[in-house]
């Protein structure tokens, strides 16, 4: 639950069957080694609740993320590392359970776009403020032309006159 | 009769901004002064008959009549007075009522207080607004009508969510609107410099106040939105980067970037086609904010085809405004002259700076929100983006943005002088320092605690640094220093409070992320917890009937060091109309860190499911935000921007000032 549970549930209004807050980790679910509680905390900010709308296992009262919790908790006490704990959680719900996406192919984008977008401004500043000065340099060197009264002046004064 | 009556007004209020956004716009190209005039009564009258219209709603769901359908959807007779008032925007139709009367309130005070802006810009952009006005009504119409009346009167209403039935219902929406929609003005200026072909610094001084009210709004209305997910959720979480939040977090970054380079224009008329791109995507991502969380589609691609008319029409307007801008610019934008060279090393740079990275976040926000939903349209697979993705991308961003944020305000405009300035940081950089050092030895945490807070009280003693130097305080007797800091410009001031508002806000993030401690534990009558220096004893039980709800709450006592300190009570209620439990977490303020107990399950042998945190220093997180909007306020009221208004007589006499900002 959250502020974007609120804004949700000002608009879906009544329609749809709002989660209602309550309590995430019950504590019967809390296991008695505290590292392991603690591993299988950090893990649970990171596996999505699959029936809700982007709130994490820690955070959902649902069932089903109860159901992941203590499953979590079980492949901790099996002795799985995090990364297998994780693996094992995709393999069975597929890709979809990471709040945080593994870099493939298909996130590649995801991944890069923040540094790219930040290289890609930065460059396009470093050209603009490059072209700004070239222009200026251009425009500082090159004689400026003469305007129509000057040239008439000058055509006067070396008799070579208009008409 | 009230509902015809306001769908009545609604009607005419569309006929209206058809005129509006047509006949002054005409004039205005054609030099014909009397057609320009047309633009300040027709949105005066706007605001009037919106103004009818929300009215009337109001009185449906205040004398609950239930023959209106949004009205039984929504409100409960035995609803408390305001929140029958509140839940008039509790729901899709009235909320979009409410943004239309608050685009109207802006048409009309640009309108009523625009009188220094010339006569065809003030046209065009009266127009500009109007059109968005105008697209507005008609989906309200054709897809949202609030006032449409049942067959049959039903005897009571269904009540609102009463999750909803809250004060921050009161505040959130309202102001998060005023947010939005005050982009819109920006919007208008910078559509009307395109259609005008010309924009100069004045422009920029004209759009600056309009610009501010909507940040300042926003600012509040995001905090305030934050704040109230806080304690009415029950887990004490405040930012989840959820779509629907990041959906109003966008707009801000990018109206935040849009100040800034405003500035640069106002000052020293360079980065105009710059500045005008982002007040055109401010507004375009603040009608994102408003339609995708609206239409659904963020939750679920197919959401949108639950409600194709409303998908289409949003679709639509999307494409029409944000488009229908850039192309405009695209057209236009090489017509306007640039101005202003400077130098990278130099206040503009600094500010240049400052827009590269807000927006990159934003951008990043905006990838991270969206390319789920691309995604899966385009492959099927779905994947989730959530926290973690945003603390590793959005969050070295704004580290790094905020390390340079003490150095903006410091340099000098044109050509600044870097080595200077870092001299002149020196202090906030060892005071930053010694912060680290201390904090991490007696609270011993890891690496990111260290630079969040070193970042965060960099921010502020480098603002602070900033107040030092423009008033002489470190090098003048004190009476002259407060002279000078009376006579310092309100900008200045504004800046200063702004940034350290930031900090504020950072130290409150590292504070409640890294240093919290929670305890969830089952607990019967006479148990006992502790946490940190607290312990909380359970003392008793209780019950109670509210208006339209009934309560089970227990009562813990709370000691420290052996020490009563006050009572906890947390409670749930159910609601009866909806057959639903809210969690009513328990507060306690300590300083600016709070206690914080909520109530899972009631077993049937009496044990509860308990949560107690201590949240340290969490209450830094919405007051840096108060003082960030108090910053903007200050800033609005510099007599700059009030163009006209009278010299304080002195003025000649002072030391020659700092330039403002």
């Amino acid at each position: 639950m959250r502020i974007a549970t609120i804004v949700r549930l000002l608009v879906l209004a009544a329609a749809l069957a709002a989660p209602t807050p309550g309590f995430a980790v019950r504590p019967d679910e809390i296991l008695p080694d505290p590292r392991l509680e603690v591993r299988a905390r950090a893990l649970s900010h990171e596996l999505r609740c699959m029936v809700c709308q982007n709130q994490s296992i820690d955070d959902s009262d649902a069932p089903l993320a109860h159901d992941l919790r203590v499953l979590v908790r079980e492949r901790l006490k099996a002795g799985d590392t995090n990364q297998q704990v994780l693996d094992f959680l995709v393999a069975r719900y597929g890709e979809f359970v990471l709040l945080k996406p593994r870099f493939e192919w298909q996130t590649a984008p995801l991944w890069l776009a923040p540094i790219g977008i930040l290289l890609v401004g930065t460059v396009t500043l470093a050209a603009a403020v490059r072209r700004r000065r070239l222009r200026r340099a251009a425009r500082l060197d090159a004689p400026v032309p003469l305007s129509e009264s000057e040239q008439a002046r000058l055509a006067e004064l070396t008799g070579a006159g208009p008409g | 009769m009230i509902p015809e009556l306001g769908h009545f007004a609604l009607v005419l209020a569309l006929a209206i901004a058809l005129v509006q956004s047509t006949v002054p716009l005409y004039g205005a190209r054609t030099g014909d002064a009397a057609l320009m005039g047309v633009a300040a009564p027709t949105a005066l009258a706007q605001f009037g008959f919106v103004a009818i219209s929300f009215a009337a709603l109001v009185a449906c769901y205040v004398t609950s009549d239930f023959s209106v359908a949004t009205v039984f959807e929504n409100s409960h007779s035995a609803m408390p007075l305001i929140y029958k008032f509140t839940s008039v925007w509790g729901n899709h139709e009235g909320s979009m009522l409410l943004w239309v009367l608050i685009l109207s309130v802006f048409g009309a005070l640009v309108a009523a207080f625009g009188s220094n802006i010339p006569a065809t810009l003030k046209a065009t952009v009266l127009s500009v607004q109007s059109w968005v006005a105008a697209a507005f009504y008609i989906f309200i119409l054709a897809t949202s009508n609030p006032f449409v009346r049942m067959a049959q009167a039903p005897f009571e209403g269904r009540d609102l969510n009463p999750i909803l039935q809250d004060f921050g219902l009161a505040v959130h929406p309202p102001m998060l609107y005023l947010g939005y929609v005050g982009f819109s003005i920006s919007f208008a200026f910078a559509i009307g410099a395109l259609i005008e072909g010309r924009i100069d610094a004045a422009w920029a001084r004209w759009v600056r106040p309009w610009t501010l009210i909507a940040w300042i709004c926003l600012t509040l209305g995001i905090a305030m939105g934050s704040f109230w997910a806080y304690y009415t959720l029950g887990w004490g979480g405040w930012w989840y980067w959820d779509p629907v939040e990041n959906a109003s977090f966008m707009p801000w970054l990018a109206g935040t970037a849009l100040l800034h380079s405003a500035l640069v224009m106002e000052k020293r008329e360079a980065l105009k086609v710059w500045t005008i791109l982002l007040a055109i995507l401010t507004f375009s991502l603040s009608l994102i904010g408003t339609f995708l969380v609206r239409s659904g589609v963020l939750t679920s691609v197919h959401a949108f085809a639950s409600d194709p008319m409303r998908g289409i029409f949003i679709l639509a307007i999307l494409v029409l405004f944000i488009g229908g801008g850039l192309a405009l610019f695209a057209w236009r934008a090489p017509l306007l002259k640039q101005g202003g060279l400077f130098a990278p090393i130099s206040r503009e740079g600094a500010l240049v700076i400052n827009n590269l990275f807000l927006t990159t976040a934003c951008a990043t926000v905006f990838v991270g929100t969206l390319y789920p939903l691309a995604l899966e349209a385009m492959t099927g697979a779905k994947i989730s983006v959530g926290a973690p993705y945003f603390d590793w991308t959005f969050g070295p961003l704004f580290i790094i943005l905020m390390i340079a944020v003490p150095f903006g305000p410091l340099l000098a405009w044109k050509r600044g002088d870097l080595k200077g300035v870092t001299q002149r940081l020196t202090a906030a950089f060892a005071l930053a320092v010694i912060g680290v050092l201390v904090v991490c030895v007696v609270e011993g945490r890891p690496v990111f605690a260290a630079v969040g807070l070193g970042v965060a009280t960099f921010v502020i003693a480098g603002a602070a640094t900033d107040l030092f130097e423009r008033t002489g305080l470190w090098r003048a007797p004190f009476p002259i220093a407060a002279r000078r800091a009376v006579g310092l410009p309100r900008s200045a001031w504004g800046t200063a409070f702004a940034h350290i508002g930031l900090g504020i806000t950072l130290l409150g993030i590292v504070g409640e992320t890294q240093w919290g401690s929670e305890q969830i534990v089952s607990l019967r009558q006479g148990d006992k917890v502790a946490l940190r220096h607290y312990d909380f004893t359970f003392e008793g039980t209780s019950t109670r009937n509210g208006p339209n709800y009934s309560e089970k709450a227990v009562h813990f006592v709370v000691r420290r060091n052996g020490e009563v300190i006050g009572e906890m009570v947390p409670s749930k209620r159910t609601f009866p109309a909806r057959d639903m439990t809210t969690t009513e977490a328990a507060l306690m303020t300590r300083g600016v860190s709070q206690l914080y107990v909520s109530l899972g399950d009631i077993s049937q042998d009496g044990a509860v499911a308990v949560r107690i945190y201590h949240k340290p220093l969490v209450l830094l997180i919405w007051l840096g935000a108060v003082v960030m909007a108090f910053g903007g306020a200050l800033s609005l009221s510099d007599r700059r921007l009030r163009v006209g208004a009278p010299k304080p007589a002195k003025a000649k006499s002072k030391p020659a000032l700092q330039p403002a900002e």
